[in-house]
């Protein structure tokens, strides 16, 4: 459910980012979402379509970028993918690691069309 | 043709930064507080009304209540000797900062030491939208069963205290502690736990002396709610 809030948010920074660079249409939204930031892209998308309408990000390509949790391992030095039901390091099984990746959770680029191209309307 | 422009920014940021105004606000008021967040049925309210009934002789508390549509718990938490304050979410599944910060408007915050905001039961979304607490507060359950962390990795991840509840039930459950302490320890190295029964009250004067000395470190940094001292003196 909060997939709205969340949605919302990445209208606002889209758009505020399009009309500094004087953009006419928004052509797609590129995002980062860590496995463990727990968004549910169909939510997203299913919101996205209802909020985005006559803005300049309507009908914008949202374009999602997963990255799965990877750990190092302070002990040996592993770097590995955790399974849904162990953490800790499959080589020595110690369980002081650091989190490398799965914690993004941000906008990372949009795609814009300025006034007067082709296809901006 | 389309441009690619570069943006880089944190989804949720706005939320961020009005959490950081709570924070900074609650600082300068000298009131200490704490996000509870768990799964519904964890014990939050039972937590919170031992906590009430245990410290509210020498601190000033108030609760602030979010709840999808009922006042049920903010009802408890005024039942037990605290000022009350709901928010209902309006089927929102979380608290965000806004909500939080519309909720301190509406108490005398001179009249109060500890601030106790009782997330809405849920285990994803809150992990998500901080509040501007000073400390934010898993409240676990032996019930639920060990494999939360390893399912729930985000809030486990983001909280500075654990409570583990209803130890009194593990002879008849098979809840593997060892396998849940492993999992918290991955996420959250060292996080300090505190395994207790809201129903036997074991284990629950540790949790009380934790808040009590994250008081008294939180006035020595921040200063105390001189007004709530005057009137306690």
């Amino acid at each position: 459910m909060h997939e709205l809030t969340v949605t919302e948010s990445i209208l606002e920074i889209a758009v505020r980012h399009a009309r500094e660079a004087g953009a006419a249409r928004i052509a797609g939204i590129h995002l980062v979402l860590g496995e463990l930031s727990s968004i549910v892209d169909d939510s997203v998308q299913f919101y996205w379509d209802m909020i985005s309408e006559n803005t300049l990000a309507e009908g914008a390509q949202l374009v999602f970028r997963r990255v799965p949790v990877e750990l190092l391992c302070l002990s040996c030095a592993q770097r590995y993918s955790p399974s849904s039901v162990e953490l800790a390091c499959p080589s020595c099984g110690a369980v002081q690691v650091k989190i490398i990746a799965g914690e993004e959770f941000f906008v990372e680029a949009i795609d814009i069309q300025m006034e007067g191209s082709k296809e901006a309307k | 043709m389309n441009q690619r422009i570069s943006v880089v920014e944190k989804i949720l940021d706005a939320n961020d930064q009005i959490a950081s105004e709570n924070r900074a606000y609650l600082e300068a008021a000298g009131v200490f507080s704490l996000n509870l967040m768990a799964s519904p049925g964890a014990g939050k309210t039972s937590l919170i009304e031992q906590t009430i009934k245990n410290l509210s002789r020498d601190v000033r508390l108030a609760v602030v209540d979010g709840d999808i549509a009922t006042s049920l718990d903010a009802d408890r938490a005024a039942a037990a000797g605290a000022r009350a304050v709901q928010i209902n979410t309006g089927g929102d599944c979380h608290l965000d900062a806004i909500m939080l910060r519309q909720a301190l408007g509406q108490i005398d915050l001179c009249e109060v030491e500890l601030l106790i905001v009782e997330n809405v039961g849920n285990l994803i979304c809150p992990a998500n939208f901080q509040l501007g607490t000073c400390q934010n507060v898993l409240v676990a359950s032996t019930p639920e069963g060990a494999d939360k962390p390893y399912k729930y990795p985000g809030v486990y991840r983001g909280v500075d205290a654990l409570v583990i509840n209803k130890i009194d039930l593990l002879p008849y459950l098979d809840f593997d502690m060892a396998y849940f302490r492993r999992g918290v320890q991955i996420l959250n190295p060292g996080v300090v736990t505190f395994p207790l029964s809201c129903r036997s009250g074991e284990g629950v004067e540790a949790w009380l002396e934790w808040i009590r000395e994250s008081i008294r470190a939180f006035r020595a940094r921040y200063g105390s709610n001189g007004m709530a001292k005057h009137v306690r003196d």
